[in-house]
């Protein structure tokens, strides 16, 4: 395509900076790679430098093939939103979901049957388990975070997005920072603290991605048409930027050497572990509640056709949620070296985090209030009531597992691996699930999806799968805990560890059943969403724009 | 450090709660105040406006 450059036409000054700047990357990566301390980081080194060769050449080609004008912001007086980057992180969330399931699946039967480690320090259940909750949260979650931000910060600001190149950079820069975590960890590259596994460059490299999501959104914003900014960019807002604080302080590490994928953290002892709870807590709190509570305000009313249920309420949600969310994490440390008051300081806010918990969740089940038929007929909208009932539940087991008494028992046993995916398989999968069978039709401009049996069997298949899981693991949880504090007559331990270890079998068994089911149940959407892009039936020309006037709840 | 310790401690226990209190009260006054009931009946309707 030699196609004639207009004299007028001139590189941008972010095409040009950028272009420049992976250039320079790709050098620093090379001489990186060259005078790497282990294999496995050179191989790292290669990847950035990969990565970067590539995206000069991308920017570089995007600007000889595009236009002499960048896309307008308005086409006719509507806004001419960018969905490209919206698209690309909604397929990449299914196709992550998948893998995150199936690691999971796999280390639930090496549980079970130990055997399937197959004896290789690449499949062993330390190295799979990250994989497995890195998987799931940050390359399933944050792409359907990413790609649900974008499309409302769009839609409900009547906005285009900020940037050209940049909301690209966004989105590929982030599932970059995945390729480079997950294959670390493959290759025993960590930190070994839960949730912030990635080392320093991976680390100093989401800093960059993150920022830059920060400003997207933050310009898309302040761009808005609209007086007032709707909820959920709130909420969305507050996950973006206390996971860009959480982020930077607990990874204030000092590399052994550039070249060098080894790192130390500047504090050390029961400090270190302070933050990284304060750190681990608050990723459930604003990467896996936030965010997805953003889902939950826009979605469901959407589906619903209903207005949210009561906006005051979720403004007091948002308030009391984020204020009280960030002091919860000491109940991870409880009956440790860590101060007492600062446990009972955790529990405190753990608990009193139970109110907005469910005041968000009241708004959300409220808002069918009348359109609760659709349940019976919508499969999606199912889909998206049971996520937040389910978070109704977790949100109340989690208070309840922080309270010092209960978390004598329920600590470090199976209960809170229950607990986890309660909240994990319930509440945000399912969330997740909802957002994704929406967008795939609005963003491909589909009528509906494929198959809307597909989506009810889907539902129905993981939905058996959760019982299995969770109810399995709070007999396992229990169980393990009374077992080890069984005491003899005589004042020694009734049961040895290995005991213990074996009474788990069944209830290993039955979990890894109930992980197949939500892995079987993934696929089916991830076949649905194929058929519904490429054979699915098109939107008529003719927008919809002559809808009745919708009418307030009350 | 005990006297570091001491006088950070009465201050979250003091100044702490009531700077709380505040930020809640000002939340409360400012979601349930009546002059802006038409502003967030009109918000809770923005998802379902189409362009």
């Amino acid at each position: 395509m030699a196609q004639a450059v207009a004299p007028s036409k001139g590189m941008t000054f972010g095409e040009a900076g950028s272009a420049l700047a992976f250039a320079g990357l790709a050098l620093l990566s090379i001489i990186i790679a060259a005078k790497a301390y282990t294999p496995e980081y050179a191989f790292h080194a290669y990847l950035f430098a990969a990565a970067s060769v590539a995206a000069t050449f991308a920017i570089v080609n995007r600007y000889y093939e595009r236009p002499v004008q960048l896309p307008p912001q308005t086409i006719a007086g509507k806004p001419n939103y960018n969905m490209g980057p919206v698209k690309f992180a909604t397929i990449a969330s299914v196709i992550w979901g998948i893998a995150g399931f199936t690691i999971g699946l796999l280390i639930a039967l090496q549980l079970a049957f130990p055997a399937l480690n197959f004896d290789t320090s690449w499949l062993s259940f330390g190295r799979m388990r990250p994989l497995h909750t890195s998987a799931v949260i940050f390359a399933f979650g944050g792409n359907v975070l990413i790609a649900s931000s974008f499309y409302v910060v769009q839609r409900t600001c009547r906005a285009r997005l900020v940037g050209d190149i940049t909301p690209w950079f966004v989105v590929l820069g982030y599932n970059f920072f995945i390729v480079i975590a997950g294959t670390g960890y493959l290759l025993g590259i960590t930190q070994g603290k839960e949730y912030a596994e990635p080392e320093w460059y991976a680390d100093l490299w989401l800093t960059i991605v993150w920022v830059a999501y920060l400003l997207v959104f933050l310009g898309t914003v302040m761009r808005r048409k609209e007086p007032h900014i709707y909820v959920a960019n709130w909420f969305y807002l507050a996950f973006i930027l206390t996971i860009a604080v959480l982020h930077l302080g607990n990874n204030a590490t000092i590399p052994v050497s550039l070249f060098s994928p080894k790192s130390y953290i500047v504090w050390s002892g029961v400090q270190d572990a302070l933050v990284q709870w304060w750190y681990g807590h608050n990723a459930v709190g604003f990467f896996l509640t936030a965010g997805f509570l953003a889902i939950m305000y826009y979605f469901i009313p959407k589906r619903a056709e209903r207005p949210v249920y009561s906006y005051r309420l979720s403004i007091i949600h948002f308030w009391s949620l984020i204020f009280m969310y960030i002091w919860a994490g000491p109940h991870h440390l409880h009956y440790t070296a860590l101060p007492d008051w600062a446990q009972t300081l955790g529990m405190v806010f753990s608990i009193m985090l139970w109110m907005p918990s469910w005041g968000g969740m009241i708004n959300g089940l409220m808002t069918l209030s009348g359109a609760w038929d659709k349940l019976r007929t919508d499969p999606v909208l199912r889909l998206m009531v049971v996520s937040v009932a389910f978070y109704g539940m977790s949100t109340f087991e989690g208070p309840l597992m922080s309270v010092k008494a209960v978390n004598s028992l329920s600590h470090y046993t199976d209960w809170t691996i229950g607990h986890v995916h309660s909240g994990a398989l319930g509440w945000v999968a399912y969330v997740s699930f909802g957002a994704i069978y929406c967008l795939v039709p609005w963003l491909w401009n589909k009528k509906e999806l494929y198959s809307m049996k597909a989506v009810s069997w889907h539902f129905w298949i993981s939905t058996l799968g959760i019982v299995l899981y969770i109810s399995s693991m709070w007999v396992a949880g229990i169980l393990q805990g009374l077992m080890w504090r069984a005491y003899t007559g005589l004042g020694f331990l009734e049961y040895s560890f290995i005991e213990t270890v074996e009474a788990m079998h069944p209830f290993y068994v039955i979990r890894a059943l109930g992980g197949a089911l939500f892995v079987a149940g993934s696929l089916i959407m991830a076949w649905n969403v194929w058929k519904t892009i490429s054979v699915g039936q098109e939107v008529e020309e003719v927008p919809q724009a002559t809808q009745p006037a919708l009418i307030a709840a009350e | 450090m005990p006297a570091a310790y001491k006088f950070f401690a009465e201050f979250a226990q003091t100044w702490g709660l009531l700077y709380f209190v505040g930020v809640f009260l000002t939340v409360l006054v400012y979601a349930l105040a009546p002059s802006r009931k038409d502003r967030f009946d009109a918000a809770s309707r923005m998802p379902l406006q189409e362009d």
